[in-house]
């Protein structure tokens, strides 16, 4: 019921700070604080939440809270939400990124704040919804529902070319989730043929045997919706358009938690469900996986854009993502969920950063930066901190993340594991010059007429930082924090693929 | 005829004797209002009466009219779907200076034609009620032609519909012919069982092409559809949304009964010709809303599509397996019940900012800019309307779509399906592109907003955005009283 009463709470809580407006223009924002606050506490009990048994989770000890209700009988569809440890982390973090955003937006957002409220919670208990949906169904439910309010910040309090990129990132996503649906309905009905009952359920869906084309038919459904939210290349192409052109809040939970989304889809549903065809798959998705870490950082280090530039080392450190999840061994399944942690942390970090800048100074333009650090030492040394935890530098999580990816992967597949090292080389190479071009150096001429715009970080902006940077040093020196958590569940995943 | 039939009939001679007394009224006063609310009570009973008898045993009247579950749910939907038509057309009317009861009595007569359409299984009563529901179509298309405002578009379609539907009646009658021809039945089951005996010939075939064109052209199927824009755009938006709704969705149903009964489902060639039929109508469709910049003239593109969605139902509704067939025909009315409840609140929302009385419609895509801030409620019903024909979740569009792909894939129609996808998202472009215009600026637009929205228009927009959600969020009842419906086909 914990998990219910987290998503209603975030559904209805929107609709109260959409209401709020009327009473001030500031209301809606104490609102959504404290929704977030009462939502933090509910995750906080359903971590600390002992394992269920119950009939619905067929034999597996790790799952902390297990709701089904009857739905759409005619289909077999239940209202069935299910969290283990993977999916709690996930929620935490959820929550936890939550609070950034909410910092993040509250000075920038000015304008028809109650209704930027509601899509912002709504987008949340949208993504809580997808890491807690067991049900195929449901899951699409939220996968969808969560895109709309995306949608609308991004077209209504984004920047210039706002209504472009809002489009292209829901034409991709809600494209590529047809093929989901479809590929869905084609497992539901394969799994009809082989028990004689439909039923949407994840935990039904297990035992069907997918082998063959159709079954690799099918995964690439789920594959390629997948990879388009992850995202991964070749179609990562909506992303970075998104994450430039969406008001700050907008970008931080784009790329702190939406990404995670797709990461998770990977994680729950592609290798349990179809073990033999992602198996025989495995050598195409370390292809893309290498291709979207080096490509993506290659292509990090030729904007000019800053968000752009965030927005591509995104897509490479995602690749990690993929490479480890593909690999399907204990250490990089450990590793792709503390990535997947770590870079919502440091991605949300850099979108603030950028947003930060970008308040001040009206433009994300490298060229136009340089020689910030004097005016603005607070915000430079965040701004340093960020980067060396994108570009992986150990004692932050990143590096615990990706050094058990690699290590992870290594063991089973040698050879994309040396080349997707070769992304933490290039990793400091874009991550490095970002940092030149906007911190250090000498004030660019544009900029030098605009110094007194560059006020250093305030009080609630070291706050919102220092959430991110004390999350990134703890997971740093003590993944295991995490690890506890989600050990068990990650460890009955494993058993569900073809590693175990 | 006995009693027990005569009782069954009485809804639809409820229908047919509503347009009788309306003349009788109107010979000695002329009263809109009463006029308007006995048409609407009309409906109400004959609806009412058709669903208390939902579930009971078929009943056979005349070799024409069958009353079966079936026809009753199609005849309770048309009932129903029609009040707000009455009450558009109330308040357009009201706000016109044309001679407004008339109206009515074709309204009225179209619903007739409707209700036979849905209850016929007999090809004398299918011509009936075809041509009762497109003649009084012909008229009420170019209803509000002269008055003050005169509208020359209302004309040319009026004289285009009649024409192209003239030509799609005599290609119907042409396929009746000769499927008599072959067959010398005129009764579906008649058909079915010459069919099972394989005395289907070349001239059954050609019947049943003839016949597909005709129907083709009432439900604007690619290569059929030339007429629908400009009629959707001439006629008052009343008269389209009507047009949109019972009008297809009867068609629609009469032809699955046809198709299904007849067995006409079992020939590959007649799977082929629809299955070309559906893709060519879901990309043209939506390729060619992509271009407009008239809402009008959008949906009715966007209505093409959603035909052709429908055809891979229909098509799966040839299945083998009983369950699959069930499935695809269950498919196939929810789809048609999502579509007219979307549609209703789409052209409920055109017609909240149309001021009849100064010959204006909102139908121009900048007349929607801001919409969001200066009518927040009106945006968010017409939003919930254009997310549900694009078929996002928790709308009643998602569950169609879902439902049609259900039966698609159980069919593995493939192509068809990738024709789905690849139009769906084609047609994501052009209702999105309506949602951002209304999250624009509104200035220059506050005028327009500013409209007093009548309240039989409130109504309308709220009971349907509310069963656009409910059916989205809760489709279990619905599908129930479905799989009732299609049993009697199985």
């Amino acid at each position: 019921m914990l998990l219910a009463w987290i998503i209603i709470l975030l559904f209805l809580g929107g609709v109260v700070a959409g209401f709020a407006e009327k009473i001030s223009t500031s209301a809606p924002r104490w609102v959504t604080l404290v929704v977030l606050i009462f939502a933090g506490a509910l995750t906080w009990l359903l971590l600390c939440a002992p394992p269920v048994e119950s009939a619905v989770v067929g034999g597996q000890d790790s799952w902390l809270a297990v709701l089904q209700l009857e739905w759409f009988p005619r289909f077999g569809i239940s209202f069935l939400l299910a969290a283990d440890g993977i999916s709690v982390v996930l929620i935490a973090l959820t929550v936890f990124l939550g609070f950034v955003a909410l910092f993040s937006a509250w000075d920038e957002i000015k304008t028809r704040c109650g209704f930027f409220y509601f899509n912002f919670l709504w987008t949340l208990a949208g993504v809580v919804g997808i890491f807690a949906a067991l049900d195929l169904f449901l899951f699409f439910v939220f996968w969808e529902v969560m895109l709309i309010p995306m949608f609308l910040i991004i077209v209504i309090w984004g920047h210039e070319d706002r209504y472009y990129a809002a489009l292209k990132f829901f034409i991709y996503t809600q494209a590529s989730s047809l093929l989901l649906l479809l590929s869905m309905l084609a497992l539901v009905f394969v799994n009809w043929q082989q028990t004689g009952s439909l039923s949407f359920s994840w935990f039904d869906l297990l035992g069907t045997k997918t082998e063959g084309t159709m079954g690799m038919l099918m995964m690439l459904g789920f594959f390629v919706a997948f990879l388009v939210k992850l995202p991964g290349f070749p179609v990562h192409n909506w992303l970075p358009d998104a994450h430039t052109q969406a008001p700050t809040p907008g970008s931080v939970i784009l790329a702190g938690i939406l990404l995670k989304t797709g990461a998770y889809g990977l994680l729950r549903f592609i290798i349990p469900l179809f073990p033999e065809a992602a198996f025989a798959f495995t050598p195409y998705a370390l292809i893309l996986a290498v291709v979207s870490v080096l490509y993506a950082a290659k292509m990090a280090f030729a904007q000019n854009d800053m968000k752009r530039l965030i927005a591509y080392s995104s897509i490479s450190h995602m690749g990690f993502v993929t490479l480890g999840i593909f690999s399907w061994n204990a250490l990089a399944l450990q590793g792709t969920l503390l990535q997947m942690v770590a870079h919502g942390l440091s991605s949300a970090g850099l979108f603030a950063m950028a947003g930060a800048i970008q308040h001040r100074l009206h433009t994300r333009a490298l060229d136009q930066m340089g020689g910030m650090w004097s005016q603005a030492p607070r915000m430079a040394a965040v701004g340093l901190f960020f980067a060396v935890a994108a570009l992986g530098l150990p004692g932050l999580g990143n590096f615990v993340g990706e050094f058990l990816v690699l290590l992870g992967s290594f063991q089973v597949h040698p050879i994309a594991a040396v080349f997707a090292a070769l992304g933490m080389v290039a990793a400091p190479v874009y991550a490095l010059y970002l940092l030149q071009r906007s911190f250090f150096g000498t004030h660019s001429e544009k900029f030098a007429s605009h110094n007194e715009l560059l006020v250093d970080f305030n009080a609630r902006e070291l706050c919102m930082m220092g959430m991110l940077v004390v999350g990134l040093l703890v997971m740093g020196f003590f993944p295991r924090l995490i690890t506890v958590f989600s050990n068990d569940a990650l460890l009955n995943l494993q058993a569900l693929g073809w590693g175990a | 005829m006995s009693i027990e039939e005569l009782i069954a009939l009485v809804p639809l001679l409820i229908v047919a004797s509503i347009s009788v007394i309306l003349m009788l009224i109107v010979s000695f006063v002329r009263h809109h209002r009463l006029v308007s609310v006995l048409t609407i009570a009309g409906f109400v009973a004959a609806g009412v009466m058709v669903y208390q008898t939902f579930g009971a045993p078929a009943v056979q009247i005349t070799p024409l009219i069958i009353l079966d579950d079936y026809s009753r749910f199609f005849i309770v939907l048309s009932c129903f779907a029609s009040v707000p038509a009455v009450l558009l057309a109330y308040d357009y009317l009201r706000r016109s200076e044309d001679l407004k009861e008339e109206y009515y009595m074709l309204l009225s007569l179209a619903v007739l034609g409707a209700v036979v359409l849905a209850a016929s299984n007999h090809f004398a009563s299918f011509f009936i009620g075809i041509e009762l529901l497109s003649v009084s179509l012909f008229a009420m298309v170019g209803y509000l032609v002269h008055g003050d405002h005169k509208r020359l578009s209302t004309l040319e379609a009026s004289i285009k519909y009649m024409i192209l539907s003239g030509v799609s009646s005599a290609f119907l009658l042409f396929g009746v012919a000769l499927l008599y021809l072959n067959f010398g039945v005129l009764a579906f089951d008649g058909i079915y069982a010459k069919v099972e005996a394989g005395a289907i010939s070349g001239y059954g075939f050609m019947g049943i092409a003839m016949l597909l064109i005709g129907i083709g052209f009432k439900l604007s199927w690619v290569p059929f559809h030339m007429w629908t824009p400009d009629v959707y755009e001439g006629a008052p938006v009343p008269v389209t949304a009507f047009l949109a709704t019972i009008s297809k969705v009867i068609v629609f149903a009469i032809g699955l009964r046809f198709l299904v009964q007849s067995g006409a489902l079992g020939f590959s060639s007649v799977v082929i010709v629809l299955g070309i039929i559906g893709v060519l109508s879901m990309l043209a469709g939506n390729v060619l809303a992509l271009l407009q910049s008239n809402l009008k003239r959008l949906l009715a593109y966007s209505s093409i599509a959603h035909l052709g969605y429908l055809v891979v139902a229909l098509v799966a509704a040839g299945a083998a397996s009983e369950a699959h067939r069930a499935l695809a025909m269950e498919a196939v009315g929810y789809y048609l019940v999502a579509y007219v409840v979307t549609t209703w609140v789409a052209f409920g929302a055109l017609s909240a900012l149309s001021q009849p009385e100064q010959g204006v419609e909102a139908e121009t895509l900048s007349d929607y800019r801001g919409l969001f801030w200066t009518r927040p409620w009106l945006a968010a019903i017409f939003s919930i309307a254009l997310l549900s024909l694009a078929g996002i979740p928790l709308t009643a569009g998602f569950i169609a779509k879902f439902y049609v792909f259900a039966s698609g894939v159980s069919q593995m129609l493939w192509c068809m399906l990738a024709a789905i996808i690849l139009g769906s998202a084609i047609g994501l472009y052009y209702y999105l592109k309506i949602i951002m215009e209304m999250c624009k600026s509104s200035e220059g637009n506050e005028g327009l907003h500013q409209v007093q929205i009548p309240f039989e228009n409130k109504i309308i927009l709220l009971v349907m955005a509310g069963l656009v959600l409910y059916l989205g969020v809760y489709p279990e009842p619905l599908v129930q009283s479905l799989s009732a419906a299609v049993a009697v086909l199985l």
